[in-house]
């Protein structure tokens, strides 16, 4: 429907689309033979014995485990899910600025295709998949999980201040370098000023999303509330569990919160 | 200026006249970073270590050349297979249950917005529960959920299935709410005002105005679950995720490196497929 129209179109046969109508057909037979290879007995989910099963799990979660000791436990792995994802995302920031430098194009054309490439390949390995690499070269723990969300957020960044480093206004820059300064200074003083409040925003941004992939990476034993909540799930201390769950639940909220006040202040 | 003051200029040494504000920035900066890094328990020693790197060289050695024998290549077709499977049936589900919750959920098909009516404290408490729903839905990520699904539907696809759908369908019905909102919602208020019921004027007022924002947003949505649908497989929801699972775990390098070649092209398959699909909805 455009929005410009006078006069409405005649509706009937005029309205007939074979494309609509094939891409419908498709997007159904996706549908169902998607259901079909999976062939989940969806039935057998909704008996009552299994629904009961279910119901008995559920209650298991409750009451959750509030012993002072647990808490105390529980608030040091919420305090080091925090951590891990701190430090690997100022190190990733840290790293992805030098790559961005070759990826903007500072060093040659060779430089920054290899550079480009470099960071999508360390973008499109998912972190969890990185943790478990991790985990074999660096052992079990949040160290792991610290290299694993290193790793991925330098590709996301890098990229990012590749393109914010590429669309800065050259006129501070080049002033400097005609004034005699050199390459680093001019870098220095008259681009990365500019770019600095979107280094910022982006970080923190990444700094907010890798609070919540911190809090899972630990289920392949990458350390802080994941590992935990692993651990106590499968010696099937559900109370435990539960406290784990409530812990991550108020971190994410708060996580949001704060960003929310954070964005606002940056936004005014 | 004459040449003997900008002699006497550059002669001065150079100082940066920011320089004892960013000094102590920096040391600000140390003081706070140090307890992180201790309990990020940050040990760059340990990549060093003599055993972890004997573990991470070999694994990595087997990586060339990847895998390739028949059967386990059946295997991956499988694999790979179900992970498609998988994001499709649970967007699906998702969208069983985020479309109805959406309708509930938004404003623009208030009654009593359109002026003082009965009912309107009734109407804002039924969206405010919606929306508390679908918060609540998307609160904990897929890969929590699918930890717990496995623990009771065991080992397989049904446990990533649910854990899309649930979450998916809080994010959809969430994303749905806003852009119902955020469309012309003039057409739906003067039928509205008119006396049509709320199903004539979503179908017939927001419908046709949103409708190709909702299905490029579902679209997208589709091209993320993809990637989730890989990512749960590492808790046992089924598809290339667990295969990629069991194969690191056996330290088989080959099998890894082939699977994390399929995964790279099924995310770039995925990108491709949601691109020319929303291209063509614009």
């Amino acid at each position: 429907m455009k929005s410009g129209d006078d006069t409405c179109p005649p509706a009937g046969p005029a309205d007939f689309c074979l494309s609509c109508l094939l891409g419908g057909a498709a997007l159904l037979l996706a549908i169902v033979a998607s259901f079909a290879w999976l062939d989940i007995d969806f039935t057998a989910l909704a008996t009552r014995e299994s629904a009961a099963a279910m119901g008995d799990f559920v209650a298991s979660f409750f009451p959750p485990d509030l012993a002072p000791d647990f808490l105390r436990k529980v608030a040091l792995g919420s305090v080091q899910t925090f951590a891990v994802a701190a430090v690997g995302t100022l190190l990733a920031a840290a790293l992805g600025m030098l790559v961005a430098l070759p990826a903007a194009g500072r060093l040659g054309a060779p430089a920054r295709a290899l550079a480009r490439f470099a960071l999508n390949l360390l973008r499109s390995v998912p972190e969890l998949v990185w943790a478990t690499l991790m985990v074999l070269a660096a052992g079990l723990g949040p160290f792991a999980g610290t290299l694993a969300l290193m790793l991925h957020t330098i590709g996301v960044l890098g990229r990012l201040f590749a393109e914010a480093i590429e669309n800065a206004p050259p006129a501070p820059e080049s002033s400097l370098r005609e004034a005699g300064g050199g390459g680093t200074v001019a870098f220095v003083y008259g681009t990365l000023p500019l770019v600095w409040p979107q280094v910022i925003a982006y970080s923190l941004y990444r700094l907010e999303m890798n609070i919540r992939m911190a809090a899972v990476l630990g289920f392949v034993g990458a350390g802080g509330l994941g590992q935990m909540l692993y651990f106590h799930l499968s010696i099937f201390q559900q109370a435990q569990a539960a406290t784990v769950l409530m812990a991550m639940l108020l971190l994410v909220l708060v996580v949001d919160s704060l960003s929310h006040l954070v964005r606002g202040r940056l936004a005014g | 200026m004459n040449v003997a003051a900008i002699d006497a200029a550059a002669a001065l040494p150079l100082r940066d006249p920011d320089a004892r504000r960013r000094l102590g920035g920096a040391l600000l900066a140390i003081v706070l970073l140090w307890p992180l890094l201790q309990l990020a328990e940050f040990r760059p020693a340990a990549l060093l270590d003599a055993s972890n790197l004997r573990v991470i060289g070999n694994f990595l050695a087997g990586f060339l050349p990847p895998a390739t024998d028949a059967e386990f290549l059946g295997l991956l077709v499988r694999a790979t297979l179900e992970t498609l499977a998988i994001a499709t049936a649970g967007i699906t589900l998702a969208l069983f249950l985020a479309a109805p919750l959406a309708v509930v959920a938004t404003r623009a098909l208030s009654v009593s917005a359109i002026g003082p009516g009965p009912g309107r404290w009734r109407g804002q408490a039924l969206r405010a529960a919606c929306r508390a729903i679908l918060t609540v839905l998307r609160a904990i990520p897929e890969i929590v959920w699918a930890l717990m699904f496995v623990r009771v539907l065991g080992l397989g696809p049904a446990a990533g299935v649910l854990a899309l759908a649930i979450t998916y369908g809080g994010m959809l019905g969430k994303v749905y709410t806003e852009i119902l909102e955020s469309t012309d919602t003039r057409p739906a208020r003067a039928l509205l005002a008119a006396g049509s019921g709320r199903l004539a004027a979503l179908a017939y007022g927001l419908v046709p105005n949103a409708a190709q924002e909702l299905t490029s947003y579902t679209v997208y949505r589709w091209e993320c679950a993809v990637r989730a649908s890989v990512i749960m497989g590492f808790v046992g929801a089924g598809g290339l995720g667990q295969l990629m699972d069991q194969s690191m775990k056996m330290l088989n390098g080959g099998e890894a490196s082939s699977i994390l070649l399929v995964f790279l092209l099924l995310v770039l398959l995925a990108d491709a497929i949601s691109a020319v699909l929303r291209r063509a909805l614009a």
